[in-house]
């Protein structure tokens, strides 16, 4: 009698044991893990409030990682489906990657069906989510409309005006000519940038950057050779200072005016101001990129991932709404961190047509605003990688070495067929 | 006090419970990476797409790999910067080594501290303060060389213009092969000073009686006598040059360089798999560059082995 009392006793204790596991996990779903990189991961926290007002049970835990690292554990998390986050935010470029793949849920498909608020956001941002098979794999939430930071006194002294900068490539390069000539001053941190714009410029809607939708190289291709051309122009001239971004080399080019102009995503005048060069305000102005080029430089995207707790997509996918739906929060992440918003809704808010101080009190929203609306998608293959490695390469050889640009470009082609369909 | 029955080990179960925790953590961070990057080498892997996405292609990816340019340019890097960082190491270790043997007593500890202080510092930190050493226009080892240029009958032997170390393919190689010396010298010399102090007394006495001065001591009693370690020394040399890592990536800002002239194979396999999604052919690179290892520490020992063996 006493041995079954014991073992009644230790039942209950076992059953109430499970009760306890039971409830800590019910209550443990009731929070969402968000992953993200900065500064994308502020902009989730200051967002915490409002889903709170939502759902005041289910908390938001962010994971912050450096912007290398998250995108490395999102791969792995990925890979092994484990240590899934709820939300994952990605950044455009491996937004394509992911997307060849099938980790990502198809938000085109129920319970998400994001093509009907397709029209709420702007058009690339969103043909950057979809793949060619038409699975859209994330939401946007800021984009990066590309721009021409340039220094107003570097110009004015170089008796420069912005339409002789900005009318032509051709012209471009020869303003670049006369700053140098007048001022000392370089017209581009490295004619890399040069390349990476040209070859961007003039791709039709769903074509790629450098394979079509068959996987033929586009290497060769006159966009190719002119973006090559252009580069090694600016080198021969010595218009380039020959330094990499997020060097310090690049911040004090920008600190001390030797670097005059920055083709990039408008969130640049932000670190400007912010801590690259903050002692320069007033001096900077913002134009369109040189012959009417538009292109995109970035943009975050929010996903769910398909082996992600299966009981909390709903609210995940609620959580993603709200990040790049409300009209509210897309403002408040411009205003508060430079997200330019991926929401057409917000583009009839004042904040548009307030001048910029950093900019010399100049509306550069409006112009950047106008660029977003007319930025093309660019398809994206699984070896742009690669490609994007190889194309830096031989244009090194071209600049550094005076390898002829057309065996630089056959090389380049010959590398990556061999890639092509791997 | 004795433990209750249920809890006492018996000596049969004793030493397998007593290695397990090792066991475990050796099966789990040692023993399964490999079988699974073996396994991956004969796959073909989207990897977002999750395990179940692999697909068996036997030998593909070795295939790949060997006709790979950038792998061969890969290992042509590791092999040069192997030799041209590691070969100073032990030229320089070898005779500071003695020199701190037998010039200092007291002050000996500090020395070999200062030496040593590189090895236990984070590559982190390491990297960060070479490449604003490095720098083209701001950096110390500019300034230096200018400074040199300027004084009269030293212009011919420095460049008049800035090197750009990092950027320039043909210097991005130097570069961090002063870092790898700098770095691992010390490590060495504490590894011959510990064999300079199993050589008797005695021998370097009887040599002194016999007339031999400090150099023929050195050459006749201590290189022998440090032969052993020197075998050490050489195989771990072999095996750290080869999977350099580290320094170079954080020193190109992890893509290896211009022209790839900093990539050794270590960071075109971590490359190719994490920027390049391509985790078959990383892994079946691995596996190549195991063999590369193997074979070469295999040589070491052929090198090392003594001639006469009946002696």
């Amino acid at each position: 009698m006493a041995k079954f009392l014991q073992f009644k006793r230790l039942r209950q204790w076992l059953l109430g044991l499970c009760s306890a596991c039971v409830l800590t996990q019910a209550l443990a779903q009731q929070s969402l893990t968000v992953a993200a990189f900065p500064a994308v991961d502020e902009i989730v926290r200051a967002a915490i409030p409002t889903w709170k007002r939502l759902h005041p049970g289910v908390d938001i835990k962010v994971v912050s990682r450096q912007f290398g690292d998250h995108h490395t554990a999102m791969t792995t998390a990925l890979s092994t489906s484990f240590y899934l986050p709820d939300v994952m935010a990605l950044e455009v470029g491996y937004v394509g990657r992911f997307a060849q793949g099938g980790g990502l849920e198809d938000l085109s498909k129920p319970p998400y069906n994001i093509k009907q608020f397709e029209s709420r956001y702007v058009p690339y941002a969103f043909a950057q989510a979809t793949n060619r098979a038409g699975v859209v794999v994330a939401a946007p939430t800021d984009i990066g409309p590309g721009t021409l930071l340039y220094r107003t006194d570097v110009l004015t002294r170089a008796h420069v005006s912005e339409a002789e900068l900005t009318r032509s490539w051709d012209s471009y390069v020869d303003s670049g000519i006369r700053i140098k000539a007048v001022t000392g001053a370089y017209l581009m941190a490295h004619a890399r940038d040069m390349k990476d714009i040209v070859i961007r410029a003039g791709i039709q809607p769903g074509e790629g950057l450098y394979f079509d939708s068959q996987s033929n190289v586009l290497v060769t291709t006159p966009r190719f050779v002119r973006a090559f051309e252009l580069a090694r122009k600016v080198r021969q001239n010595k218009l380039d200072a020959r330094v990499n971004a997020w060097t310090n080399e690049w911040s004090e080019g920008f600190k001390r005016g030797t670097i005059s102009t920055q083709m990039t995503g408008a969130w640049l005048a932000g670190h400007l101001s912010n801590w690259l060069a903050p002692g320069t305000k007033g001096l900077w102005r913002a134009a369109q990129l040189p012959e009417n080029a538009f292109a995109a430089y970035g943009g975050t995207f929010f996903a769910i991932a398909r082996g992600a707790p299966a009981a909390h997509k709903s609210l995940a996918w609620e959580f993603i709404q709200m990040m790049t739906l409300n009209r509210e929060l897309q403002l408040s992440a411009f205003k508060s961190q430079d997200a330019f918003p991926a929401l057409l809704e917000t583009y009839d808010d004042p904040f548009f047509e307030q001048p910029i101080a950093f900019l010399g009190d100049q509306k550069a929203r409006l112009g950047w605003r106008e660029a977003s609306k007319k930025i093309v998608a660019v398809s994206v293959h699984k070896q742009d990688a690669f490609a994007d490695e190889v194309i830096n390469t031989e244009l090194d050889k071209v600049l550094d070495r005076g390898k002829d640009i057309q065996v630089a470009l056959a090389d380049a082609q010959r590398l990556l067929q061999k890639r092509a369909h791997r | 006090m004795t433990l209750p029955k249920a809890l006492q080990l018996s000596p049969k179960w004793a030493p397998y419970v007593f290695v397990s925790p090792f066991l475990l953590l050796f099966l789990v961070f040692g023993m399964f990476p490999l079988g699974f990057s073996l396994y991956l080498a004969f796959q073909s892997w989207e990897p977002t797409s999750g395990l179940s996405a692999m697909r068996f292609v036997g030998f593909e990816n070795y295939a790949f790999a060997l006709q790979d340019e950038w792998f061969w340019k890969s290992l042509k890097n590791t092999g040069w910067l192997a030799v041209v960082s590691g070969v100073p190491q032990h030229l320089v270790a070898i005779p500071l080594a003695y020199f701190i043997h037998s010039s200092f007593k007291r002050l000996r500890n500090g020395v070999v501290g200062a030496y040593f202080m590189p090895y236990i510092t984070s590559t982190v930190a390491i990297a960060i303060l070479f490449s604003s050493l490095f720098s083209t226009d701001f950096g110390l080892i500019n300034l230096g060389l200018r400074t040199l240029h300027e004084i009269p009958g030293f212009g011919w032997l420095v460049p008049a213009e800035a090197i750009d170390w990092l950027n320039d393919p043909d210097h991005i190689k130097p570069a961090i092969s002063m870092i790898v010396f700098w770095r691992y010298v010390g490590f060495n010399v504490v590894l011959y000073l510990a064999a300079l102090q199993t050589i008797p007394k005695d021998i370097y006495e009887a040599a002194t009686m016999d007339g031999a001065g400090r150099l023929q001591q050195f050459w006749y009693i201590t290189l022998p006598s440090l032969k052993p370690m020197i075998f050490f020394g050489v195989t771990l040399s072999v095996i750290g040059g080869l999977q350099l890592f580290e320094e170079p990536f954080i020193l190109t800002g992890g893509r290896g360089g211009s022209d790839q002239s900093g990539m050794t194979t270590a960071i075109y396999l971590y490359r190719m798999a994490f920027d390049f999604n391509d985790f078959g052919a990383a892994s079946a690179m691995s596996w190549l560059l195991f063999i590369v290892v193997a074979v070469l520490t295999y040589l070491t020992n052929r090198a090392f082995r003594p001639r006469d063996s009946s002696v």
